[in-house]
């Protein structure tokens, strides 16, 4: 015990020095550290090392020459050129790829509306409104997801008429049992008039950021609608001028299929309907916690500067919340993305049912396609997070 | 009233003498009508959504009730029974499915002479979980000790079997139902919380290798969804290890469910690390507590308390993830479900329908619960802190 001699004592200083190697924290800390190390590090060269035996024995190929060979499968839905006879491995990846985007990025959309409504609907004064979003909420959380995608896909849409007894919809469409068919806009010079929406919208962000360097151009409402003229005029003129048409190319029934139209998958649908409906839970979780975490003061004060609540939420309370509301928003997108990969439950060719399935299972090569699975979701992870990050800091209100 | 103050001498006009007779207060804006109006006419926008809930109300939950109350097939040897017929017309749910493959349901394909192995396993995990969730139970280290060592133990030989003890080995292909969810999401927690404590612990460490190495499996792990992780366990560790071992399918879904289970329970250990004030580590150790001594009596302690309630919502999260056993290969409850609702035997129009029902409900019981288990603890711990 001598070496707890109390500090400022002559002792203390020859004390520290007398401290046993092995007792040092330094050292500890180094001796720990490259134990873990060198432990980490066997278990990877074992691991190699049974990797390579079991491949040579199993006689399986390891690199990735498999990414340039003929896939010859099928894919029901493709947003690039695909053919099995014609494309590769790789180029089935890329249409993986793009069908889990194109759900996550409609998905992603669909839930932020759902469950912004509910979320403000739980807070709402009408009884009725607060219960049915509360049940909402409670209902779909509680409920596992891969059993909401079973039960859209098996007990709804496969129970829905066959094609001779199609819903019509109104506007031309046709709901059955092999999917939603609906009217294809077949757009003439849309390109000139997408290259204007995007100038406009670059020159009223630049409006916006102009504004904010040099001071009010306008007060209030006037910034708005400025704002909104500058993105809406430029492709409506460009539209004018070039001569923009658009027609449909309408679904026709035909005796045993429909031909025609704009063909949505049933998997794509019941994906869709799931994934929306139970992220839109969360979120509006999200939601109800941001609006209770500004202080009821602040909705009294809109009040007593004579704002509806309407005009309370838009001005005062939803900017306030949207930096509470935004981390865990973020959350709930990559949890979107990621569940995507639920896909494989109904057979939708998203990128785990295409690539981490069927290429995995043509080639057995299951190291390579599994670290590029993994590879390709964490990237999609962090640049989401990357996204809102900056989304949030852009958001946040300059503090005080 | 300032008269009277002022003094005698100042002149008053009017002093009362009797008391002013009783007035009946006036009605307080009260009764079942002005609530109606508060709460669902406040606003024309108000009253509109008011009416429209109602229509919902009104064309959903009538024949939802009829579905699965009224209208529904309670007993039966069949699908005829199920079938639209003379006195049911539309026939709702098909109960008598859902009775006939209860057991299926439970134990799976697990042999019928056997069952009772299951049955004392479910009830030791009761007791175990009882043990642990009861917050002023007595002696709940004890409890930790069976929950987390011997209960694994003891659920391992009494479900596999042993031949030294004379129970017959029963292979793991023949788990199934909600047996094999309740392994898996036990397995999950009773390995996660011990591995996320650490991996928690590391995170915060000041060594930056141990720092790394947990930041680098965290984040890892939490950035791709489970079925890659599954995939990981179910195609890629059989290839990690010496053929000679060759660990079967179910082993290997527990390995996945535990790494993702274990990033996940990481984090939410880390969140309550960081509540405890740093004073209480630096009181710690000025009573010069060694590193795991401090955390062990005076940090995990606490930090594990405010946890709970996070702990719980992660255990609901990972229940329902444990679905996802399905994709490799695994008879979970709901693959059971998958299972029995294409039987011709019972192909009906309304088989599905139940099938997923009866799921749901069961999922939701056992969900709703737990997070009603984790607000109440929430509630409890804000009101010890505002003592």
């Amino acid at each position: 015990m001598s070496e707890r001699a109390a500090p400022g004592t002559a002792a203390s200083a020859s004390a520290v020095v007398d401290v046993p190697l092995w007792r040092r924290p330094r050292v500890r800390g180094i001796v720990y550290q490259a134990v873990l190390c060198l432990v980490v590090a066997l278990l990877a060269w074992a691991a190699i090392a049974n990797v390579s035996e079991n491949l040579a024995r199993a006689n399986i190929a390891t690199g990735f020459d498999f990414w340039n060979v003929t896939a010859g499968f099928d894919i029901s839905q493709t947003l690039i050129p695909y053919s099995a006879q014609a494309s590769t491995y790789g180029r089935a990846f890329w249409v993986g790829l793009l069908n889990t985007l194109l759900v996550a990025v409609l998905g992603i959309v669909l839930a932020t509306v759902l469950g912004f409504l509910i979320g403000i609907g739980r807070l709402s004064h009408n009884f009725l409104v607060s219960k049915l979003c509360g049940g909402y909420v409670e209902l779909i959380r509680n409920v596992p997801l891969l059993l909401q995608l079973l039960f859209w896909y098996n007990a709804v849409l496969k129970a829905l008429p066959e094609i001779r007894e199609s819903v019509a919809l109104p506007g031309g469409g046709y709901l059955n049992n092999r999917g939603l068919f609906l009217p294809d806009p077949q757009i003439a010079g849309g390109g000139a008039v997408a290259l204007a929406l995007v100038a406009g919208i670059v020159l009223a962000i630049g409006f916006r950021a102009l504004h904010e360097r040099i001071g009010p151009l306008g007060r209030g409402r006037g910034r708005t609608v400025v704002s909104t003229l500058l993105v809406l005029v430029p492709p409506l003129a460009t539209a004018v001028v070039v001569g923009v048409s658009v027609t449909f190319a309408y679904p026709e029934m035909g005796r045993f299929n429909i031909r025609g139209g704009l063909e949505v998958l049933p998997e794509f649908v019941a994906l869709l309907t799931g994934l929306s409906i139970y992220t839109a839970a969360f979120i509006a979780e999200a939601v109800r916690a941001g609006l209770m975490a500004v202080p009821k003061g602040q909705t009294e004060a809109a009040s007593a500067l004579g704002l509806r609540r309407g005009a309370a939420l838009r001005l005062v309370i939803v900017p306030q919340a949207m930096r509470v509301i935004v981390p865990p928003l973020t959350n709930q997108y990559l949890n979107l993305t990621k569940n995507s990969s639920l896909a494989v439950a109904i057979g939708y060719p998203d990128l785990v049912q295409i690539f981490t399935g069927t290429v995995l299972n043509n080639t057995g090569q299951a190291i390579e396609v599994v670290v590029v699975t993994m590879a390709v979701y964490l990237s999609l992870s962090l640049a989401t997070s990357a996204l809102m990050n900056w989304y949030n800091a852009w958001i946040t209100p300059a503090e005080r | 009233m300032t008269d009277l103050a002022a003094g005698p001498e100042s002149h008053v006009a009017f002093v009362r003498t009797t008391p002013a007779p009783h007035v009946a207060r006036p009605p307080l804006p009260g009764g079942p009508l002005h609530w109606v109006r508060a709460n669902l006419f406040a606003t024309p926008l108000d009253g509109a959504l008011t009416i429209l809930v109602i229509l919902l109300a009104w064309w959903t939950v009538p024949p939802l009730l009829d579905f699965l109350i009224f209208d529904a097939v309670w007993s039966g040897s069949g699908r005829d029974a199920c079938l639209p017929s003379a006195q049911n017309p539309d026939p709702g749910a098909c109960w008598a499915f859902v009775r006939t493959w209860f057991s299926f349901f439970i134990y799976g394909p697990y042999p019928l002479a056997e069952r009772w192995r299951v049955d004392v396993f479910f009830a030791l995990l009761v007791f175990g979980t009882a043990w642990m969730l009861w917050l002023d139970a007595p002696r709940r280290d004890l409890g930790a000790a069976f929950f987390f060592l011997a209960l694994p133990t003891v659920s391992f030989v009494l479900l596999r079997g042993s031949t030294t003890i004379g129970l017959e080995v029963i292979d793991t292909a023949l788990w199934g139902g909600l047996l094999v969810t309740l392994v898996v999401a036990s397995v999950g927690i009773v390995v996660s919380l011990p591995l996320g404590i650490l991996l928690a612990l590391g995170r915060r460490s000041t060594m930056p290798a141990v720092r790394l190495l947990s930041i680098g499996f965290i984040e890892l792990v939490r950035g791709v969804p489970l079925i890659t992780v599954l995939f990981m366990a179910s195609v890629m560790l059989p290839l990690f290890v010496p053929p000679a071992w060759s660990p079967d399918k179910l082993l290997r879904a527990l390995v996945g469910i535990a790494i993702f289970a274990s990033a996940y329970m990481a984090e939410v250990v880390r969140a309550g690390l960081a509540s405890i004030p740093k004073g209480q580590y630096e009181a710690a150790r000025a009573l010069g507590l060694g590193y795991w001594r401090m955390l062990a009596l005076v940090v995990l302690p606490q930090a594990l308390r405010v946890t709970i309630p996070n702990i719980v919502n992660n255990t609901i999260a990972l229940f329902k993830d444990t679905t996802l056993v399905f994709f490799v290969g695994i008879f979970d409850f709901l693959r059971t479900i998958e299972i029995a609702r294409v039987d011709p035997a019972w192909a009906t129009p309304v088989t599905s329908t139940t099938g997923y029902a009866f799921a749901a409900i069961c999922y939701f019981v056992a969900c709703h619960f737990m997070s009603r288990y984790a607000t109440g603890i929430e509630r409890r711990l804000a009101a010890g802190d505002r003592r």
